[in-house]
């Protein structure tokens, strides 16, 4: 059924369909609306849901890892501050190895203080163990959120989905809604294999593990985001049998002949798409076509960079747009990694970075159809530039 | 219709020109159209000027950057033409929808760099008679199918209709009253 929702509303919908044993969150800015929905759906009865309104983003991602340890299937949802304040249990809930899901929208870091999107919430927290998925849109977030269940559960890793922040999590787009039932035979039912409640079975979780095992269960966890990437892509798969949209990795548009391309996360790659099509009709100037294409990244952990390689090893200028700074001085996250995936080419491609949206700074078509531009004229002396910015 | 067509609303903080879009785009959305609805999220402040914006298309929208050049401007509160630009930006034969009791003769001459069509409409008296207080944006889109033409206007009442009734069930004269607001709107609009 076709449906006018938010990003927010979308991702709220999937939690209710999905309807967690527990929801633990800190339902207040910097949250977005996604708790607040989800809690009407609590007090009006359509979940069963055991909802927790904790104190604050650190003790609800507690209580997630509380919960799922204890044998619930577990969810809760944060943005920007909100992520960061959860920094130390993140780390703890992948460690622990709990298949918690996370509806995140991707917003600014203070300070200075913002609202708006970008990626340097959820990019802060690559490294914590979580799998990481950013959508383009209000039906892939909602599309996702429900895939994310499973990729947890069979991964026995935590996961988190994101999208844009307003532009899609309060922007209202068309898109499509599934049956209850539908969403309920997808995700099945869970049944961990050790939980604390299991009584017949005691386990201890949270021990100490010094110089003696600490490497190994930390080996352990790095496999499983190993094989996170061949789940993802068959949850994926079979997300589109079922109902039409399949997801995988990235997603290449008119990358094929593509002799320029430009590499980005989230809802700018929509807007790059039109000026894709622009630009191979008409060119820089009209009558003269340009070859461009696009790759949109949408598994960003596990990285999936041998695929990523496969798909730029045959064009030779590319230009990856990042939501984010590493501070670094040496360019945004993406555009590293990526930069690294094609490191064992034959033939390596031009390069470089371009940072854009700091803090919600609208990215326009001129402003993607000027990296194609640069791209196309070989200017490309430079590894980073930054779009868009008063300098 | 166009390939893509976008609308811009000009508000004061308070006034509605979110929700506006938002029921518009669900009206469109029930054509049958792919539709965007999202407000300018700046600071929230009673009576600032605020923007929302729409797309329509037939086919699914990718674009997720900010409306720079409209096919329609529409005008909730007349004020806004002394302090705001409500013409920037918009299409050489675009549209301009104004809530004003003035005749569209008076205000092409406060907008004298504009060449397009302008449409008023007294939605805030209409809105007062009909609904019993001051809500421009519901009438307005009955102004709106009018100097558009984008949507079939029976069909959108008719679907209007059916969303009023689920959610003012006990309430039956908000339910007339919206219905009226907007037919009285879509007949008063003049063009010029």
């Amino acid at each position: 059924m076709r449906v006018a929702k938010t990003g927010n509303e979308a991702m709220a919908e999937a939690m209710r369909q999905i309807n967690p044993d527990v929801v633990a969150a800190y339902p207040i800015t910097p949250a977005t609306e996604i708790v607040q929905i989800f809690s009407s759906f609590v007090a009006d009865g359509l979940v069963n849901t055991e909802f927790i309104a904790a104190e604050s983003e650190h003790s609800a991602m507690s209580a997630c890892i509380g919960s799922c340890a204890a044998g619930a299937r577990t969810m809760t949802s944060t943005s920007s501050q909100g992520l960061a304040l959860m920094w130390e249990m993140l780390y703890i809930a992948s460690g622990l190895r709990m298949p918690i899901v996370l509806a995140e929208v991707n917003r600014a870091l203070s300070s200075p203080i913002n609202i708006h999107c970008d990626h340097s919430d959820t990019m802060g927290a690559r490294d914590s163990g979580w799998i990481q998925i950013y959508c383009e849109n209000a039906q892939e977030a909602y599309d996702s959120l429900i895939q994310a269940v499973r990729i947890a559960e069979e991964a026995l890793l935590p996961i988190m989905v994101s999208t844009d922040g307003f532009i899609i999590s309060h922007g209202m787009e068309s898109m499509e809604v599934l049956e209850d039932a539908q969403v309920k035979d997808f995700i099945g039912e869970y049944k961990p294999e050790h939980s604390l409640l299991d009584i017949d079975h005691p386990i201890t979780i949270g021990a100490i593990d010094f110089t003696d095992y600490y490497f190994e269960h930390k080996r352990q966890t790095i496999e499983a985001m190993r094989n996170a990437k061949g789940i993802v892509a068959k949850i994926g798969q079979e997300f589109g049998e079922k109902f039409g949209r399949s997801y995988g990795f990235f997603e290449e548009y008119r990358l094929e002949d593509a002799e320029i391309a430009i590499v980005v996360l989230g809802s700018t790659a929509g807007t790059a798409k039109v000026v894709v099509d622009e630009l191979r009709e008409t060119g820089l100037k009209p009558g003269k076509g340009i070859k461009a294409g696009l790759l949109r990244l949408r598994l960003f952990r596990p990285f999936p960079y041998q695929e990523l390689a496969q798909a730029l090893s045959r064009i030779p200028r590319i230009a990856v747009m990042d939501r984010s700074d590493s501070l670094n001085s040496a360019g945004g996250p993406v555009f590293t990694e990526i930069r690294s995936a094609l490191y064992d080419l034959d033939t390596r491609p031009k390069i470089v970075n371009y940072i854009y949206g700091l803090g919600g700074r609208n990215i326009d078509l001129a402003q993607i159809r000027s990296v194609y531009e640069d791209l196309a004229t070989n200017k490309t002396d430079e590894l980073v530039r930054y779009l868009g910015v008063r300098e | 219709m166009e390939k893509l067509f976008e609308i811009r609303w000009h508000g004061r903080g308070g006034q509605g020109a979110k929700t506006a879009a938002i029921l518009f785009a669900d009206a469109a959305l029930g054509e049958g159209k792919y539709i965007q609805a999202f407000p300018e999220y700046g600071p929230e402040r009673m009576g600032a000027p605020v923007q929302a914006f729409n797309r329509l298309s037939d086919e699914p929208i990718t674009l997720h950057c900010g409306v720079d050049s409209p096919d329609v401007v529409v005008v909730l509160d007349p004020s806004l033409i002394e302090t705001i630009d409500v013409t920037q930006g918009l299409k050489q034969n675009g549209v301009i929808l104004i809530n004003t009791n003035q005749e569209p003769k008076v205000m092409k001459d406060k907008l004298p760099n504009f060449g397009g069509k302008l449409w008023t409409v007294d939605a805030s008296t209409i809105s007062k008679q009909e609904l019993g207080q001051e809500i421009p944006n519901t009438p307005m889109l009955g102004a709106l199918i009018k100097a558009t033409n984008l949507l079939n206007f029976e069909r959108m009442l008719e679907d209007t209709h059916k969303k009023l009734t689920k959610k003012f069930k006990s309430k039956p004269e908000v339910i007339d009253g919206n219905i009226n607001s907007i037919k009285r709107a879509y007949q008063e609009v003049k063009g010029e």
